[in-house]
């Protein structure tokens, strides 16, 4: 099937409600063995001891954090260049589920911290950065919310959107670019990853199974997403039309 | 459990909270999807239809 097929809604709407169900299944299949192997199969880290196993949620939920706004940076360059149907559909899907997964991580980030940096919190450039994304995915869902029209809301936070993605390079490398208390790159870091396979497979199952996890939510949000467009529409064609069937 | 040591309150926090948000994603998402298909059932119940719709019923 072509991208422009996924244009139409309808057909987008047919084509997800196929794949849902898979997805769903892989998703809980994989994010399920990947738990296991993370919290019984996994040894504890030679320096954080058992608390590493935190490391099995943060971590996904960080890279989804980002990859969810990435997502939504396209997205926006469909609404503003290309103006795809279901761009804004999708960008205004994400939002919601990014949102989440930023909390995610901005909470388990939070319990990881305390027994091993002796604090909840540190302003330090990586977990700022990591707020703000929060704080744009939900100025964001409040924009959407706030103007009725929905092209003329899509609009606004595309722009919206592409000037917040300039905090996805500053996030990434904040750990580089400034003295942090978090520590670096460990996984995706030239020279490759410095994580013993013992725990970096169970990681990266882990992180795919949380990034189906995140699709088939994303997908699901923006089915909702499309009905309520088809319901603002009706109602208006209800409006103009008092006999009720448009011509 | 004291099988993850002193610091499995946080290990298990960390699970738990994670657990609760996802879920109420998922039940979010389910809830509004719902609430959107009875919606668009009551305005077709009533005779609104989609120009398409009604455009494919006049051909037939």
């Amino acid at each position: 099937m072509a991208l422009l097929d996924l244009a139409n809604p309808t057909r987008f709407m047919a084509l997800a409600d196929r794949v849902l169900p898979w997805l769903w299944s892989a998703a809980i299949l994989v994010l399920g063995i990947g738990l296991y192997l993370g919290l019984f199969v996994a040894p504890p880290d030679y320096q954080q001891g058992e608390t590493v196993r935190i490391m099995f949620i943060h971590v996904p939920a960080a890279w989804l954090s980002m990859f969810g706004y990435g997502l939504m940076a396209v997205s926006a360059l469909g609404t503003l260049v290309w103006r795809h149907p279901l761009a804004d559909v999708a960008a205004r899907a994400i939002a919601p589920v990014g949102a989440a997964f930023t909390l995610i991580a901005l909470i388990t980030g939070s319990l990881w911290g305390k027994p091993m940096w002796g604090t909840w919190w540190e302003w330090d450039a990586r977990l700022t950065s990591v707020l703000v994304l929060f704080l744009m995915y939900l100025g964001l869902i409040a924009l959407w919310n706030a103007i009725e029209d929905p092209n003329r809301a899509g609009r606004v936070a595309a722009v919206l959107i592409l000037v917040g993605s300039v905090n996805l390079p500053i996030i990434k490398f904040s750990v580089d670019w400034w003295n942090t208390l978090h520590q670096g790159a460990s996984v995706f870091r030239m020279g490759g990853s410095t994580i013993d396979p013992s725990l970096l497979y169970p990681l990266l199952i882990c992180a795919i199974g949380a990034t189906l996890l995140f699709l088939a939510l994303v997908i699901m949000a923006m089915k909702n997403e499309i009905l309520r467009r088809r319901i603002r529409a009706l109602r208006l064609v209800a409006a103009s039309v008092p006999a009720g069937v448009a011509a | 459990m004291s099988g993850f040591g002193e610091h499995s309150g946080y290990i298990f926090a960390a699970y738990g909270l994670s657990a609760v948000i996802v879920l109420a994603v998922v039940a979010w998402v389910l809830v509004d999807g719902r609430a959107q298909n009875r919606r668009l059932k009551d305005l077709e119940a009533r005779g609104v239809r989609r120009r398409s719709a009604a455009r494919r019923e006049t051909t037939s």
